[in-house]
């Protein structure tokens, strides 16, 4: 298993733990009184299973077993690779700060996080398919 | 990878970017407080995310590496896995469409036919493939 998939499989199995706790926190409102911000983290409980837990390790296992590509583009692929897991975790990371803190406080700082995050993600998407649009062929 | 594996793989990419985008025009509308963005990207990101992305990538993998018949040579019934294919996209055109016609009760409930459609269609297919490799020689 390639050092990037592990990196990938094991940024994953992380987020599916904490994207869990953060459901039971989020569940917990029903049951007991808890800070606002727990209200807030709905969204981040999604994002953090769906695209943390469900998309990283599908990104890591295709990166892993998808058919290589000629020997003269694995540098690119790599770098390209590289990039998608840096941006998709920094893009996640920041918006799961920013997107209960500007549900609760509204201002530039918080919008500027969020509007970084959803241009780290985007990147990640556009990296990934650049890394693995090659590799889907017949060998 | 087979022909069709390659075609769901390359669709289930183009609709992850789709979905990716919608969610960081989403993202961003939130951060700029315009919220109605939401209510016309909501279905489509959704839709493009879980149903094109990932269940579409999931029917291309397996397709391509479910145990063969023939020692290797056959997929079976090829034909039902295209239909899939087929119904799939379909499915998740009209449902993502949803927000952008009146009268979107039928358009979703297009889709939503449509994509059950494919899943029994890709349910035929993969059945008889769910088997010990080793087993079954000569079967189709």
């Amino acid at each position: 298993m390639p050092r990037l998939t592990r990196w990938f499989i094991k940024s994953a199995l992380l987020y599916f733990a904490v994207s869990m706790l953060a459901g039971v926190a989020v569940s917990a409102q029903g049951v007991m009184r808890l800070p606002p911000i727990v209200a807030a983290l709905m969204p981040v409980y999604i994002h953090l299973f769906m695209v943390g837990w469900v998309t990283q390790m599908i990104l890591g296992v295709a990166h892993w077993m998808f058919p290589r590509v000629a020997k003269e583009s694995a540098d690119r692929a790599q770098r390209l690779a590289l990039v998608t897991y840096v941006t998709l975790n920094l893009g996640l990371l920041v918006r799961a700060v920013a997107e209960p803190a500007f549900a609760l406080r509204p201002g530039p700082v918080w919008a500027g996080m969020l509007i970084l995050s959803a241009g780290l993600q985007w990147i990640s998407a556009l990296a990934f398919v650049a890394t693995v649009w090659p590799r889907v062929r017949e060998r | 990878m087979p022909r069709l594996s390659r075609w769901f793989v390359r669709a289930s990419l183009v609709y992850f970017v789709a979905g990716f985008t919608l969610g960081a025009v989403m993202l961003t509308g939130k951060a700029v407080t315009w919220p109605q963005m939401s209510r016309w990207l909501m279905a489509p990101h959704i839709e493009f995310l879980l149903i094109g992305w990932t269940v579409q990538l999931t029917m291309g993998v397996a397709f391509w590496i479910l145990p063969r018949f023939e020692g290797g040579r056959s997929r079976g019934m090829v034909g039902a896995a295209w239909l899939a294919f087929a119904l799939l996209n379909l499915g998740v055109l009209l449902t993502a469409s949803e927000p952008f016609f009146h009268g979107a009760g039928f358009t979703r409930l297009s889709g939503r036919a449509a994509e059950a459609g494919a899943v029994v269609a890709f349910c035929l297919h993969a059945w008889p493939r769910i088997r010990a490799a080793s087993t079954h020689k000569g079967e189709r």
